[in-house]
């Protein structure tokens, strides 16, 4: 916009707003690397002691793989889930269908601390708090929506030529959706997943409510951590957490280029 | 709300069984949905009218019992006061602090624009425990921020485990969601309007009072109310930068959900949470027919 040039002032302002918004996530790489006792900016001294504390930390550890264990499941039963859902109410569209797009998207809707208590009570009485099979279910309820709305706008936007080419050639339903349909629908599958895996591998406050001393996960610890204590643990730990978020993004954006994914 | 894929013309299959398959595809979602959110959900409102026995016990007859006593009880009064009013804050500040940069956004264009629209969203893929440790670290008392007020020349205030920490942190925390509804809503916002005005002779100021606001104001109520609604239900954030001195809902539900295992009372407080989310978005429908007339 060359005859509009932003003021100066303009742009300082929005550079230190920008800090602002930028200094927590930021802050937690220098930290990681402290070697100090206690959390403290800028750190007395410099080591790695603290990436070897969080390998030698068995509950972290543990709790890490949880939660990538956990991520997987729930994403792959997220997509088995959703795909034939948002077939049915996006293709098939039968009578209800926006009602019950609705009511499946709902639980976004909910705040997570309603959410989780919600789900912790009627779990108690099923024997499922605590269990893999329950954190399982409570991560669905969230990532379910996330799969559905990507997946039938994915599946909206498609050209309905191919697949009536297909029927008319005489190919039965099945073939037309796994050999036409579901090809078609990729960029919206990759963005699905990692939208999944996002949303549950980072998923706090109905955990919070559904893990105990059997089975937790990496951001329960964390939280519960950060609560009893302040050290630079939490540091090495963030930055393992945003390096696997980032590694899901640049995957998807080698893929199919992150706009392509995300903003369709 | 509506897909607009969804209103798009559908080939129909030939069987006559349509409605058959489609059960069968949506009975696993149906499934999920009906125990992990509606069955929970219709159980939480229910408890919410049960009583509490001792021990965590819970009785079965119907009673309103939760709900007086929350209305009567003057803690849970001025919870209720300091929770809307931190969140009213907290919406505030995020809206100033958002606002400079949304418009900025908006006026930039090309690789620089998509760099700054990624630095915006980047916050939202790190875990608010992340976000709210950084937060700890910056405003504790030794903190850099507390060196840069003292280098200042200034006595640092106390910003930890009080409502100055929450409102700093959850601000920071809520900045993106604001950001991405002001830009989302300043699609009105023509160069050309602006250009016009100071054409005529008005000035930077009275530009943006009388022709940038106004336009933008469709944007500023979707950002408000989803960062009310935000606010009021954040746990994170107030449980680790309160240190269990600022008392709000979200962790007051916890707190009586887990530690006292008063299950009915943080179900009652619950439904007050879905019904604050229910007035804000009376009020926020109200503010957007306000706006449409003008």
């Amino acid at each position: 916009m060359a005859d509009n040039p932003t003021s100066w002032s303009m742009r300082v302002i929005v550079g230190l707003l920008f800090l602002f918004l930028l200094a927590p996530v930021l802050l937690v790489f220098p930290i990681s690397f402290s070697g100090d006792d206690v959390l403290a900016f800028p750190p007395n001294s410099w080591s790695l002691r603290w990436y070897e504390e969080l390998v030698g930390n068995s509950v972290l550890m543990s709790a890490f793989l949880t939660s990538i264990g956990l991520a997987v499941v729930v994403t792959a039963l997220s997509l088995i889930i959703a795909v034939p859902a948002s077939y049915a109410i996006v293709r098939l569209k039968v009578t209800g269908s926006e009602f019950l797009f609705n009511l499946f998207t709902a639980p976004l809707l909910l705040p997570t601390i309603v959410l989780g208590l919600a789900i912790l009570i009627i779990f108690a009485s099923m024997g499922l708090l605590a269990t893999f099979t329950g954190l399982v279910i409570g991560h669905l309820v969230i990532t379910l929506p996330y799969a559905l709305r990507v997946l039938s706008v994915s599946l909206g936007n498609l050209n309905l030529a191919c697949e009536e080419a297909a029927s008319t050639l005489g190919a039965r339903p099945l073939v037309v959706f796994l050999r036409i349909t579901l090809p078609m629908m990729a960029s919206g599958i990759v963005a699905a997943t990692a939208l999944c895996f996002l949303v549950s591998f980072d998923e706090v406050v109905i955990t919070l409510f559904l893990t105990g001393p059997r089975i937790t996960t990496l951001p329960v610890e964390l939280f519960h951590h950060v609560e009893s204590q302040a050290d630079p643990l939490v540091a090495s730990a963030s930055v393992l957490l945003i390096l696997m978020t980032l590694a899901v993004v640049v995957t998807v954006d080698r893929t199919m280029g992150l706009t392509k994914a995300f903003i369709k | 709300m509506t897909v607009a894929a969804l209103d798009l013309p559908i080939a129909a299959p030939k069987s006559s069984s349509r409605a058959g398959i489609a059960t069968v595809l949506l009975l696993p979602i149906a499934l999920v949905n009906a125990i992990g959110f509606l069955l929970p959900v219709l159980n939480l409102a229910k408890m919410s009218f049960n009583e509490a026995l001792a021990g965590g016990g819970i009785g079965e007859a119907f009673t309103t019992a939760n709900w007086t006593g929350l209305l009567q009880d003057q803690f849970y009064l001025e919870l209720l006061v300091n929770s809307v009013t931190v969140s009213l804050g907290i919406t505030i500040a995020t809206l100033l602090a958002s606002y400079p940069i949304a418009l900025y956004l908006h006026r930039a264009s090309g690789m620089w624009r998509t760099f700054l629209t990624v630095l915006v969203i980047s916050p939202l893929m790190t875990s608010a425990v992340v976000r709210t440790y950084g937060w700890i670290a910056l405003l504790a008392e030794q903190g850099p921020v507390a060196n840069v007020i003292a280098a200042m020349g200034f006595q640092p205030p106390r910003m930890m485990f009080n409502t100055t920490g929450v409102v700093i942190g959850l601000t920071e925390i809520l900045m993106p969601y604001m950001i991405l509804s002001l830009m989302a809503g300043f699609g009105r916002l023509d160069p050309k309007i602006e250009e016009a005005a100071q054409t005529l002779g008005a000035t930077p100021f009275k530009t943006f009072w009388r022709i940038v606001l106004p336009l933008t104001l469709p944007g500023i109520a979707l950002g408000c109310l989803l960062c009310f609604v935000l606010a009021i239900s954040s746990f994170i954030t107030p449980k680790l930068m309160g240190g269990g001195r600022v008392f709000l809902l979200a962790t007051e539900i916890y707190d009586q959900a887990i530690v006292t295992l008063n299950w009915p009372l943080a179900a009652t407080l619950s439904m007050l949470v879905l019904i604050i989310f229910g007035l804000a978005l009376a009020v926020y429908s109200r503010v957007l027919q306000m706006i449409d007339q003008g």
